[in-house]
């Protein structure tokens, strides 16, 4: 009792003290070393430089609407490439004759680098937000592809020996048990595809773009704005978090019966 | 529905099956299996583990086709899954996504039972097995034997005249399964469908059957019916009745003298 009081009142001490000063240890180290070291400004710029730069750039309203760009292209390459990875998956494990089909192309296809197709997909689709979310598209599809399969496969046989027992239809086999029992497999998938995503939107605009944050990050590289690089890495480091954020908020309202870190144990 | 009111006929004739292992072997798992299972009958299979019991209610449930033989239920042949059975297994194989009303609601919406007649339904079997309190609850806040009760009402939800029960209490406690089984006799004698229940313990079989049917080890054949003369309705009380304790020591000899390693000493 007298311990369990003592933590709790120690969770300041315990949980967010240590973030807290490693933060300020890295922020403090930043600032000095360079000065210290005699590193050129223009290599390593100081926070205070950064800061400055991320506030250029959200007055100016340029971060803002390459930030929409970006996430406009990551996030609907994910929705359609998770979505298509779930149908698939489906797919594949409800009918046979779709598995031998098309399971080898889709294994030669999982060890092909994905971000070497952007050219490609630049080449057809132009270099508008539709190359961009085919990329990020088909890096998001195969995370989800993967651990669905293994969602619609993991079940219980005695589960699928009720259904059949009630006579149940396939769609409602896989309605009742299926899909939720895959659930929670699904989301490691889509745990990986949501930080992919953003890796492919953002190669497709390193390829050839006219917006994204991407574009910025290769402007501000052509002209040595190594500060606003820096800026534009935080504004990506803070949307590829808020973007995880989002799907273990939607994992835990949808998967409410499973704990996470079990799940995420219970996967290879 | 009128199947319902009382238990259907199981009958089996000449039932045989066997497996191919996957070293291509051909092992017989249950061996010319003849026996009536009469309407509104409580019987238990007894036997050895790996005698093929289950295997028996999966037949008669038209899960796994038999090698040789027929099943009938009531009048009909069984050739596949049917709807008037009710399933139990050793797990109590739950949807833990779902609570506790929404799995016993479960089989009326495969069946297609109209919505408010099953709610109905529903709250009285919950009632029945004494959970009527926990129809919110998730699977995962519930003890074992809570669960397997949850089982147990939704194998009654679509009102099946048989009920086929896979050694349902057999991962439970001792005492949780003494309680169980009273709790079972109960649900039967409101509920008089026609059970047939798998276990390898013989003082359970004996609380529970009217007759009980002993397998031999592999095959399986059946060795023995055996009635059991204690009068119902049975409570925890007549564990310690003088005749009760002789059915179970004279089931038990019987066991005994049976060869359970003919396999490895032939």
């Amino acid at each position: 009792m007298k311990r369990r009081r003592r933590l709790q009142h120690s969770t300041f001490a315990s949980r967010i003290l240590p973030p807290l000063l490693t933060g300020i240890a890295i922020l403090l180290l930043w600032e000095s070393l360079p000065r210290l070291f005699g590193v050129s400004q223009l290599l390593i710029p100081a926070v205070s430089l950064v800061v400055h730069a991320l506030w250029n750039g959200i007055a100016s309203g340029v971060i803002q609407d390459a930030l929409v760009v970006t996430l406009f292209e990551a996030l609907s390459g994910f929705m359609l490439g998770s979505g298509f990875g779930i149908l698939l998956a489906a797919l594949i494990t409800r009918s046979e004759v779709a598995e031998r089909a098309l399971v080898p192309y889709l294994v030669s296809l999982q060890s092909v680098p994905k971000v070497a197709m952007a050219p490609l997909l630049v080449v057809w689709l132009g270099f508008g937000v539709s190359s961009k979310i085919a990329i990020a598209g088909i890096i998001s599809f195969f995370p989800v592809l993967i651990s669905s399969i293994i969602g619609f496969t993991t079940v219980e046989s005695e589960k699928l020996e009720l259904m059949r027992s009630l006579c149940a239809s396939r769609w409602q086999t896989f309605r009742i048990v299926l899909f939720p029992n895959a659930l929670p497999f699904v989301f490691t998938g889509l745990n990986v595809a949501v930080v992919f995503c953003v890796t492919g939107a953002l190669v497709g605009e390193f390829v050839g773009a006219t917006e994204g944050l991407g574009v910025l990050l290769m402007q501000m590289n052509f002209n040595m704005d190594i500060s606003g690089m820096f800026s534009v890495l935080i504004v990506l480091a803070c949307m590829g978090g808020s973007l995880h954020a989002l799907i273990r908020f939607l994992h835990r309202k949808l998967v409410f019966w499973a704990e996470p870190e079990k799940i995420e144990q219970g996967t290879p | 529905m009128s199947d319902a009111e009382r238990g259907a006929e199981i009958a089996l004739r000449a039932v045989s099956k066997s497996f191919v292992t996957r070293s291509g072997e051909d092992v017989e798992a249950l061996a010319d299996i003849t026996c009536t299972i009469r309407s509104s009958e409580f019987v238990c299979i007894v036997g050895a583990s790996g005698c093929g019991k289950s295997t028996i209610l999966r037949i008669i449930a038209g899960l796994v086709p038999p090698s040789a033989g027929q099943v009938t239920i009531g009048s009909a042949p069984v050739t596949g899954p049917r709807r008037d059975i009710g399933l139990v297994f050793q797990s109590p194989v739950l949807l833990p996504w779902r609570n506790v009303m929404r799995n016993v609601l479960m089989p009326a919406e495969v069946v297609g039972l109209p919505r408010a007649q099953a709610k109905e339904r529903a709250e009285e079997l919950l009632e029945l097995v004494g959970l009527e309190q926990f129809a919110n609850k998730l699977p995962a806040e519930l003890s074992g034997g809570m669960r397997q009760r949850v089982a147990i009402a939704r194998a009654l939800m679509h009102d099946p005249a048989t009920l086929l029960m896979d050694e349902p209490f057999g991962a439970l406690d001792a005492m949780t399964r003494d309680a169980m089984n009273v709790e079972l006799l109960r649900i039967w004698q409101r509920q008089r469908k026609t059970v047939a229940l798998v276990t390898h313990a013989i003082e359970e079989a004996v609380f529970l059957a009217d007759r009980i049917l002993v397998i031999s080890p592999r095959p399986g054949r059946l060795m023995d019916t055996v009635k059991v003369d204690l009068p119902r309705p049975r409570g925890a009380r007549t564990r310690s009745e003088p005749a009760f304790v002789h059915q179970v020591a004279a089931l038990r000899n019987r066991f005994e003298a049976m060869p359970m390693h003919q396999e490895t000493v032939q």
